[in-house]
């Protein structure tokens, strides 16, 4: 009898620390996901906001029927350009990332040869060092390849950037595939290339939606070299060409705003529809 | 038609040998099990033969046509794998038809041979799903529909049966039987149960450390083993051997009691191999026999296995009626049906003729 009671006693006091421990996690998502989503929250509300209206109440919720700021951006600005200029420069940096990474890391990952450690090291040395300090050398071998103010500057750069990860991210994945599969494919007579591109890359999806998202935001929002290599307007990617909606004695804020949503809206639009394939990226990652 | 010879094949991973020169013949619509414990080299010897890894020395002919530098899938050849490796992302269907469509076939034929393997191994209600979605045994035949669909000259099968639980295992047994019966081409089949072996095979190869110890029927190898090695490693319970002196015409052990064998050995001393179901237990060591110990008893209901310790140490099993009752540490002596000893070698476990 009064081993049930105690067995009872333990059970509430283990429901009630489990009811401790989750609601205390589930406050501290809660904080953290207010913290996190308050700037975006705010940049949205401001677009719909005149210059004025931001500064006297900063967090009112506006009018959402007031899309002028974003006609007069769509309209009288060069967004437009921006736009469509990232659009290439990351599609064609996550374009040139993905195939090569990902050929990379199958050559690493599934074929043995002399120097395929060194290879994987020298990839990975690659996520050591600060891209940023070499700009000036930088700036040099693009002048002397003469792609300055050319968007294949941005695009050589992001792939180099991007490499390492995705090499990293991918090699881990690939080795985990079972050997057999392979066998078992080329008993079915493929070639090695069929290999890789009917089996193994669907089995890889996930790691490649990973390495993806790992690196279109970067690319995406880089300020910093397009900065240095684009002086053209007409070539200008958005995180660049929305600084110049910043005069250097009037900004209007609303419509910089509507910039700053419009910007951000693909980046959190490919990450809402691959989120579901990144979390089952990560878990079979975590459980293999 | 398939005739495939073995000759001199020695496979070397970096400086370890792991096959010793393989001689071996194999004929047409023969169903052959590889057997030995793990580690023996058979898993290797089928990867060979698939051309999945490369021979390292000797030669390896299917049909009289030298094979070792001819791609995989271009040996007429088909493998069904240990753990099947069939493709997670493509459905059943696509499951088979993957390796059809890369032969060249059109898509009729490739609907016929999908259709052919579907009625053999009933995966009608399956062809929709993925591998995930089946069960172990479902894709198990899904692996053996792939194999099929390619219509190979040879079918190899690498320990087909171990990923599934014991009640489905002797069912798939059965099919895989039928099947070799039904598409009457060459099997060869990679276990490490003797059970499969003895039950399956037409020509069983038994393997240890790299080399064949023996090749024959199932009948062979159970009634006369090459050496101690195929002595114990088929049958089972396993076979005992005894270390034996000769004095006469009986057979002793050092303070142990003895039998009364003929033989013609001259060798003095003689390892004694004796099957559970030749023994008999009597209670009492006054008679003649083997003096013993009785250990613990096996109830199967059908019968019962009974272990007893010899004299110098031996344990031995001895099959019994199910309801001859033997306490532990009862002592009784071992007597032999006649006719049954099988002798090897002291020295090096070879078989002698008595």
């Amino acid at each position: 009898m009064s081993a049930v009671a105690e067995s009872n006693y333990y059970e509430r006091r283990g429901l009630l620390g489990a009811l401790g421990r989750d609601g205390l996690l589930q406050i501290i998502l809660i904080a953290n996901t207010i913290i996190m989503l308050a700037p975006i929250v705010i940049m949205v509300f401001s677009a719909f906001k005149s210059t004025s209206q931001i500064f006297q109440s900063p967090f009112s919720i506006p009018d959402f029927t007031q899309v002028g700021n974003f006609v007069k951006i769509w309209t009288e600005t060069n967004f437009v350009r921006y736009l469509l200029n990232s659009f290439v420069v990351t599609g064609a940096s996550m374009a040139l990332i993905l195939t090569l990474g990902t050929m990379a890391a199958y050559a690493i990952g599934r074929y043995r040869f002399t120097g395929s450690a060194f290879i994987l090291m020298f990839f990975l040395a690659g996520l050591t060092l600060p891209l940023k300090l070499a700009i000036i050398p930088l700036f040099m071998l693009m002048r002397d390849l003469s792609i300055l103010n050319n968007q294949l500057s941005l695009i050589f750069v992001y792939t180099a950037m991007g490499l390492p990860t995705t090499v990293f991210i991918m090699t881990g994945f690939i080795r985990t595939l079972p050997s057999e599969l392979e066998d078992a494919a080329r008993m079915d007579g493929a070639s090695e290339a069929r290999i890789m591109w009917s089996i193994m890359l669907p089995l890889v999806r996930p790691a490649m939606v990973i390495a993806g998202i790992q690196n279109v935001v970067p690319i995406w929002n880089d300020f910093f070299f397009p900065l240095v290599f684009i002086q053209n307007d007409n070539l200008k990617t958005l995180p660049q060409g929305l600084t110049t909606f910043m005069g250097e004695y009037t900004t209007d804020w609303g419509v910089l705003f509507s910039g700053l949503t419009l910007s951000a809206a693909p980046i959190i639009i490919i990450y809402i529809i691959l989120s579901k394939q990144f979390i089952a990226g990560m878990t079979s990652g975590a459980v293999k | 038609m398939a005739q495939l010879l073995l000759r001199g094949i020695k496979k070397r991973f970096k400086t370890t040998e792991v096959l010793h020169g393989i001689d071996l013949e194999i004929g047409d619509r023969e169903f052959v099990v590889f057997v030995g414990p793990s580690g023996c080299g058979k898993s290797t010897l089928l990867r060979l033969i698939a051309g999945l890894d490369p021979i390292s020395d000797g030669q390896f002919f299917l049909n009289g046509k030298l094979m070792n530098d001819v791609a995989p899938s271009r040996r007429g050849i088909a493998m069904v794998f240990q753990s099947y490796a069939l493709y997670p992302h493509m459905d059943v269907y696509e499951n088979m038809a993957f390796g059809a469509r890369l032969m060249g076939l059109d898509k009729a034929e490739v609907e016929r041979r999908i259709a052919e393997a579907v009625r053999m191994l009933r995966l009608g209600e399956l062809l929709k799903r993925r591998p995930r979605e089946l069960s172990g045994g479902q894709r198990q035949r899904v692996a053996i529909g792939r194999a099929l669909v390619r219509k190979p000259d040879v079918f190899l099968l690498d320990e087909p049966l171990s990923n599934l639980d014991a009640a489905l295992r002797s069912d798939v047994r059965l099919e895989i039987a039928r099947l070799h019966r039904e598409i009457g081409g060459t099997m060869i089949y990679v276990t490490h149960d003797q059970v499969e072996a003895m039950t399956l095979a037409d020509k069983i190869v038994v393997m240890n450390e790299g080399r064949i110890e023996q090749v024959g029927s199932p009948r062979a190898l159970y009634e006369t083993p090459a050496n101690t090695f195929v002595g114990t490693f088929i049958g089972s319970p396993r076979m005992s051997l005894v270390t034996v002196t000769r004095e006469g015409t009986r057979l002793g052990i050092a303070d142990g009691g003895s039998l009364p064998i003929d033989t013609k050995l001259d060798a003095r001393a003689l390892k004694l191999g004796m099957r559970p179901d030749a023994v008999s237990l009597h209670r009492g060591q006054g008679g003649e026999g083997f003096h013993a110990q009785v250990v613990y008893t096996e109830y199967l209901g059908d019968n019962a296995y009974v272990y007893v310790r010899l004299a110098d140490g031996t344990l031995l099993s001895a099959r019994t009626a199910p309801n001859d009752d033997f306490a532990p540490d009862e002592r009784v002596s071992v007597t032999l049906a006649p006719g049954t000893a099988h002798f090897f070698s002291a020295e090096d476990g070879r078989r002698l003729v008595p």
